[in-house]
């Protein structure tokens, strides 16, 4: 009996099983759903609601990363420094921002900071204070930006110090040797890392939504709580706010895999794509 | 004529406690090649990379054609005279050091265009000579991972020569290289020495190469130099027993 059942598991395709696991699962959830009391009809007719939250949840995290690289990069060129000043100010910046929760950081700026100003500068007192959105998008980056500075650090000190005496040997200045050699080879090991702290933040936005923000600009989950909370309807709201961070991270993981093999390709030396319709790789040898 | 390209006076450098320099003085008038050799250790590559500032001295004073260095802290005037000195003292490196990233046309054109600010496409037309210089004019578009150690140091020889340097500093550059690799190297140093009269500094061990094209040679002992002269004396006459012993290890 018990060889039979492996003999018949064995002929089946590992992939075909895999996906019959997966199919699996799928059932009983949607079974343990059906004994729940899912209202199918109430998350299809809200579906748009919170969907429309999906660009809002790009666009601060879009900005966030470009604040947080910018900063990474920064901070792995302070920390690299000889300088005291560049040192001691990157590594106040990496270790606080590395040693509070997110979510601290994100009230002490929407929240603590307009308090900064002194009660006779109410024009100060004004501009910092923030919209959720704004303060969600600064905490994320500042947040984000200091594990960054970890990697680019570790991708620029990757660059053989050979490279940097090369450059130095040739009378390059600290400025021209790290934009023209060091970075544009540190980056092929910055960016598979980078790719992955941006889906981290992905799922890290949906902390803004406890800011609370204005309707016009609120990012998925916010949208979730906001009708799951009003319908007595968690269950299909999260479900949805899930599902959409779901697909996003999985596209994000497509994109990052094929960015992956092409920055690798670059460096491979025997296989070359070859110009010659018909021959796809050649293999050549150094001369 | 009398002015020396490079003039190296009591030079002293130490690594903690090791003191690797024990006070060298060292002239080299133009058109001059200076083999320096010696067993490893016994202070040669530091030698060159003290004239350069890739290592800091610990005391002594320096001078590339008229740029006079001292150790110091590195201030802005400081680092100006490093870079003037690292700009007219070409340096070719043991491990090639070619930028991996470049083309190897990119690799010559990237100092004289981005140090010297040099137009482009007359640093390219300079390039293209001096790689055919170097026999490797049809590699120009070729990354250096596809090269053989060879011909990368024949690329590494050509980007520094893009710099129009006074003096070419080349720190043992077929140590790192398979034998039968060594002698497309040394005929392009020797060609370089012979036809353009450069003033070379040279770390190697080769001495059929020292033989033939040094005008002088320098044997380093334990952080001194204790015998210089023209190869004719050096290798066949050795006045110091350590010398004596050397040569008869590497003859």
């Amino acid at each position: 009996m018990r060889e039979r059942l492996e003999q018949w598991s064995a002929d089946i395709p590992f992939k075909v099983k895999l996906g019959m696991v997966w199919g699996v699962i799928a059932l009983i959830v949607v079974f343990l759903f059906s004994l729940a009391d899912f209202d199918v009809q109430w998350m299809l007719d809200h579906l748009w609601f919170i969907t429309q939250g999906l660009p809002w949840t790009i666009i601060i995290c879009g900005l966030a990363i470009i604040l947080a690289v910018t900063l990474a990069l920064f901070g792995a060129l302070g920390r690299l420094s000889n300088s005291a000043v560049a040192q001691g100010v990157t590594g106040f910046y990496t270790s606080f921002f590395r040693g509070t929760p997110l979510i601290v950081q994100m009230f002490l700026i929407f929240l603590a900071l307009p308090q900064l100003a002194p009660p006779n500068l109410p024009g100060l007192r004004d501009s910092l204070t923030l919209t959720a959105l704004q303060a969600g998008v600064i905490a994320l980056g500042l947040n984000y930006g200091a594990y960054m500075t970890e990697i680019f650090r570790a991708g620029i000190q990757s660059v053989g110090h050979g490279q940097v005496e090369a450059a130095e040997a040739l009378g390059m200045t600290y400025r021209q040797r790290m934009r023209r050699i060091v970075l544009p080879q540190a980056i092929r090991l910055i960016i598979p890392p980078t790719g992955n702290e941006f889906i981290a933040m992905l799922k890290d936005s949906a902390l803004i939504s406890l800011l609370g923000s204005v309707v016009a600009q609120m990012e998925i989950f916010r949208r979730a709580q906001l009708v799951g909370r009003a319908d007595f309807r968690p269950l299909e709201a999260f479900v949805v706010a899930a599902a959409l961070y779901w697909i996003l991270t999985t596209i994000f993981q497509v994109f990052q895999a094929k960015l992956e093999q092409r920055l690798s390709a670059g460096y491979v030396r025997t296989l070359r794509v070859s110009t010659q319709p018909g021959v796809e790789l050649v293999e050549s040898e150094p001369a | 004529m009398t002015e020396p390209v490079v003039r190296v006076s009591q030079l002293h450098k130490s690594f903690g406690d090791n003191e690797v320099l024990k006070g060298i003085d060292l002239d080299v008038t133009r058109g001059e090649v200076v083999v320096i050799f010696g067993r490893s250790g016994s202070g040669k590559s530091t030698l060159l990379r003290c004239i350069n500032f890739l290592e800091e001295p610990t005391s002594g004073t320096i001078e590339v054609s008229g740029v006079r260095l001292e150790p110091g802290p590195r201030t802005h005037r400081q680092r100006e005279a490093i870079r003037s000195v690292r700009i007219k003292a070409g340096m070719v490196f043991q491990e090639f050091n070619l930028f991996p990233h470049l083309t190897v046309l990119e690799n010559v054109i990237e100092a004289p265009v981005t140090v010297k600010g040099q137009d482009r496409a007359h640093s390219v037309a300079v390039a293209e000579e001096l790689l055919a210089q170097v026999g490797l004019a049809d590699k120009r578009d070729e990354h250096p991972i596809r090269l053989s150690g060879g011909q990368k140091q024949r690329v590494a020889i050509a980007r520094a020569l893009a710099m129009e340097p006074e003096v070419m500093m080349f720190d043992e550059p077929t140590s790192a290289l398979d034998p039968e690799l060594i002698s497309e190297v040394l005929s392009v140093m020797r060609s370089l020495a012979t036809e353009t009269q450069m003033t070379m500094m040279v770390v190697t061990h080769e001495m059929g190469f020292a033989r033939e094209v040094a005008t002088t040679m320098a044997f380093f002992h334990e952080g001194l130099i204790v015998e210089q002269g023209p190869p004719g004396q050096v290798i066949a006459d050795p006045q110091h027993a350590q010398t004596k012993r050397f040569l008869e290890a590497v003859l």
